[in-house]
């Protein structure tokens, strides 16, 4: 086994100080009835070639060199080199949660500007060092709201993320939170105000809004925000396509944001890993699960960043913390942080308004189901056949939304991002011409 | 004497934001082959921004140079032995970084059509089949994120048999050495947590475990080995007195480190376990993520596992949604995928053979230290050790050198610390687990500095005390940073 770096001499070596005879020894006291009586039926091992072989093969059994209009919360968006350049260096890559700052003091640092450009971006106090991904942050914000507010009962948008709101309702039904839905308006695909005004009550902890939401729709979130506040519930803002806060006005209304960063330089990878994000106002940060970094001082009157409020934390508080969050997404945040600093102030701006120029262009040509302003993703009308006829043509057409909303069977949800050519986009409107 | 490491010269680096003048870019983008969309129009002006107040403005060599010079204030398993008890860091390798960059897997939506998605179905297929077989259990999820989601979903599928069989049953045993995530797992799924004391070998009391287990216990939570690095020898005994009460035996697998191989929980009485695929299988770390923490269960369980779940059909995968006592999603779509690549890499270098080798070499590595070290630190308890060993600084202590203070100590002689203070059931816990990937040399160099510091404790305890001396950073603060928390910078 080409990992274990021993010769059998050393082994010998070691075994007589230990004073045992073999290894095999090194277990001898573990009851008979437990023990493993057989090899395990595994292949066996393999040499580098032949593991990076099997890879390859297993890809070009996957699409390959297809043109993608596929979002629906995972994006294609161009990965700077200097992402990888960066996370391939071991000292990020095979670094431990930075417990010991003296000797972490580079994720450290990485994580702090992170949680800064969090709240930038959000127009949030505080963020957190991630979580897992988009779709857990959004249980993880509406336990925070029930603890925040005392109250035992949220209500979530149809328009969010089908699978962020069955999430949601995993956690619920266990966590003792009742989930509500209210319903989207038929013809501008954005949040029915009534269907919210006509749910929400003095038990409502919190109102749960995606912008973009599911269809690709810019939210009013200050007009639920009202809402919500008017009954003493908090209002919590999901995103999903992160690429939107380079041109969207931040959610400076919402109490708590709950984000997936995956646009931010991960590789749409089958679904994962990604990394989510909880933003918060100041009067929560106690109530935040999840790893914060803070600044302080070391000995020598230098700037140091260390973890901290640990208290709200599971290796602390056990069975009270906040969360049972530990191992984070650190890595890929990393890779957010990369990215956003290659961007910066004029890049993520300019990226976003390439996505909504070229959705707009591809959106212009095709009959599109709602009316109000979206950003880089639109629904249709279909037909879904059509996407049979695109797969010909090498390209993956739009989403079928039937199998999350019955009602709009037929309909597809497209997406464009900065990576969309034209010559695509053109053969697209020519299928459903 | 410090072996290991001598000082070299670190660059200061400011944050990004002080290195920030406006104007300055890193980023080129294409130019745009579609007519230009005024945002104010398509959207409205009242939803766009202005700006990105304070978003950073640096070009492309200063940020390479900027997250380089971080890097090297790291310490990292690439630089040396990470001996954190528990954690299982052993080396990442590079060729599972490789395979999961592959155009073919990195670049795949996870709702393209399934006929374009076989390549990544049979990934997950053939890892839940080894995962089952390495464990020993039936049926496996993989798509929980990490351990402790994992763990949720673990218990949540206990509720789900529970409440399908209409069996009210309001308590999780967990036995006060285990990890904090369990009780915090425990408390999420709406169960109380009932402490299992330990008794003097370091194992569950079964005695006070038979007078706990009753017809509330939804189920007892245990990690095996332990967190003292002991296996349960009691553990078939433990689950017969579970299962005669109709409680569910989960076991946190955070230690399978020290079994796969030679022991699987499927054959001892384990219902449900979660894996760390970050810590066994050696996905990297990342300083925190992401990892990914499948669930295996046994058939009675796997009715309740999270949808969707992969099935055969006409010779193709599919995900198959109509699963009615399904607990629902744990997240969206179906897991770390990329993890799961780097994880399956692992196992298909080392084959069935080499993960027992593997095993058995993380007991060497780890009873070795135990022993050269015994003579210096007191043993915690003296049952055998499995992957790792828990020594107590009670004979530091006494010296007025607590557990803390020798883990800063560590840091000098170029290591980075164990566990510190965890378990709870240990006075002033050094928590050691050294995993197999490190050499004879490595180890010795370690023994040698742990030995140092025990005389240094004996000499001039002050020394250790004011620990760490030599390096870029002094100690940190973290009293400071806790009382008036500054959590961005703000110009």
């Amino acid at each position: 086994m080409r990992y274990l770096p021993k010769s059998d001499l050393e082994r010998r070596q070691m075994l007589d100080a230990i004073g045992v005879a073999s290894l095999d020894d090194l277990y001898s006291h573990l009851p008979k009835d437990v023990l493993l009586n057989a090899p395990l039926n595994l292949p066996a091992g393999q040499s580098e070639y032949e593991i990076v072989d099997y890879f390859r093969a297993r890809g070009a059994e996957n699409a390959n060199g297809y043109a993608n209009f596929l979002g629906a919360g995972v994006y294609h968006h161009y990965r700077p080199a200097l992402v990888d350049a960066v996370v391939s260096r071991g000292e990020f890559l095979t670094s431990y949660t930075p417990y010991q700052a003296e000797i972490s003091q580079g994720t450290l640092t990485a994580i702090f500007e992170f949680q800064t450009m969090m709240c930038q971006l959000t127009g949030m106090d505080v963020a957190n060092a991630s979580m897992y991904d988009g779709s857990s942050a959004v249980p993880e914000a509406a336990l925070m709201a029930m603890r925040a507010t005392s109250r035992d009962r949220v209500l979530i948008a149809r328009s969010v993320h089908p699978e962020y709101r069955e999430t949601l309702r995993t956690y619920g039904r266990f966590g003792g939170l009742e989930i509500g839905e209210f319903d989207y308006d038929r013809d501008s695909g954005a949040i029915d105000v009534p269907s919210l005004e006509a749910r929400v009550t003095d038990r409502t902890a919190a109102v749960i809004v995606q912008s973009p939401n599911f269809f690709g729709i810019v939210e009013n979130i200050r007009q639920a925000a009202g809402i919500a506040h008017a009954r003493g519930a908090l209002l919590i803002m999901v995103f999903a396509e992160a690429v939107s806060l380079g041109l969207l006005e931040p959610p400076r209304d919402a109490d708590i944001v709950a984000g997936e960063l995956q646009s931010f330089a991960s590789a749409p990878s089958y679904g994962g890993p990604f990394a989510g994000i909880l933003a918060c106002k100041e009067k929560f940060l106690r109530q935040m699960p999840g790893r914060l970094v803070g600044e302080t001082k070391d000995a020598n009157g230098n700037r140091a960043f260390c973890l901290t409020l640990a208290t709200r934390e599971q290796h602390i508080r056990r069975e009270k913390a906040t969360s049972n969050i530990c191992t984070n997404q650190a890595l890929v945040a990393l890779m957010a942080t990369v990215f956003m600093t290659v961007y910066g102030k004029e890049g993520l701006r300019e990226l976003a308004r390439q996505n909504l120029s070229k959705a707009h262009y591809l959106g212009g040509k095709l009959k599109r189901r709602f009316s109000g302003p979206y950003f880089n993703e639109f629904v249709i009308h279909g037909p879904e056949s059509v996407n049979a006829a695109l797969e010909k043509q090498k390209i993956i057409g739009g989403l079928p939304l039937a199998r999350f909303y019955p009602e709009l069977e037929g309909a597809l949800l497209f997406c464009c991002t900065e990576m969309s050519r034209r010559e695509d986009m053109d053969r697209v409107a020519e299928a459903f011409a | 004497m410090i072996q290991k490491v001598r000082s070299h010269i670190t660059q200061n680096e400011p944050l990004l934001f002080d290195l920030s003048s406006p104007g300055k870019k890193g980023y080129q983008l294409p130019e745009l082959d579609v007519p230009d969309t005024d945002p104010a129009e398509a959207l409205g002006a009242s939803n766009v921004r202005r700006e990105i107040a304070g978003f950073p403005e640096v070009s492309e060599v200063e940020a390479i140079r900027h997250f380089t010079r971080l890097s090297t204030w790291n310490y990292a398993i690439d630089l040396g032995l990470y001996p954190l008890g528990s954690c299982t860091m052993k080396y990442n390798p590079r060729v599972n970084e490789l395979v999961a960059r592959t155009e073919g897997l990195a670049w795949i939506h996870p709702y393209q059509p399934e006929s374009l998605s076989q390549g990544a179905l049979e990934i997950f297929a053939a890892l839940e089949t080894y995962l089952a077989e390495i464990t020993g259990m039936d049926a496996v999820t993989l798509q929980p994120a990490a351990g402790a989601h994992g763990e949720l979903t673990g218990i949540f599928l206990i509720r789900a048999l529970l409440d399908a069989r209409g069996e009210k049953r309001a308590q999780v045993l967990i036995p006060d050495s285990a990890h904090g995530t369990n009780p915090a797992s425990v408390h999420m799924a709406g169960y109380e947590v009932v402490p299992v004391p330990s008794n003097d070998q370091g194992m569950v009391d079964t005695a006070a475990l038979d007078r706990l287990v009753n017809e509330q216990t939804a189920a007892m939570m245990i990690t095996n080995p332990n967190t003292l690095g002991v296996f349960e020898e009691r553990i078939r005994r433990i689950a017969e007195m579970l299962h005669a009460r109709g409680a569910m035996l989960y076991m946190d697998g955070a230690n399978l480190n020290a079994l796969a191989g030679i022991a699987r929980p499927g054959d001892f009485g384990v219902d449900v376990m979660h894996l760390n695929l970050h810590k066994t299988f050696s996905t990297p770390h990342g300083g925190g993520g992401p990892g990914s923490g499948p669930v295996a269960v046994k058939k009675v369980l796997e009715p309740f596992l999270p949808k969707p779940r992969l099935k055969r059909e006409g010779g193709q995968w599919r995900w198959n949604y109509d699963l009615p006592q399904s607990i629902g999603r744990v997240r969206a779509f179906y897991g770390n995928f990329g993890v799961l690549v780097r994880a399956l890499a692992y196992i298909l270098a080392h084959g069935g053979s080499g993960l027992k080798r593997a095993t058995l070499d993380a007991l060497l590595n780890a009873n070795y230290l135990r022993k050269r070290l015994e003579p210096y630190y007191e043993i915690a308890y003296h049952a055998p050790s499995m992957h790792e060993c828990v020594f107590s600084d009670r004979r530091q202590a006494a010296r007025g050198v607590p557990t803390g203070a020798i883990a800063k100590r560590l840091i000098d002689y170029g290591f980075h610390p164990y566990t510190v203070s965890f378990p709870l059931i240990v006075h002033g816990a050094l928590m050691i687990e050294p995993t197999e990937t490190e050499s004879k040399l490595e180890l010795d160099l370690f023994i040698d500095a742990m030995i140092s510091i025990a005389k240094e404790i004996e000499q001039d305890p002050e020394l250790v005390l004011k620990a760490p001396h030599s390096t870029r950073t002094a100690k940190v603060d973290e009293v400071a940073a806790a009382r008036k928390p500054v959590l961005k910078w703000q110009p």
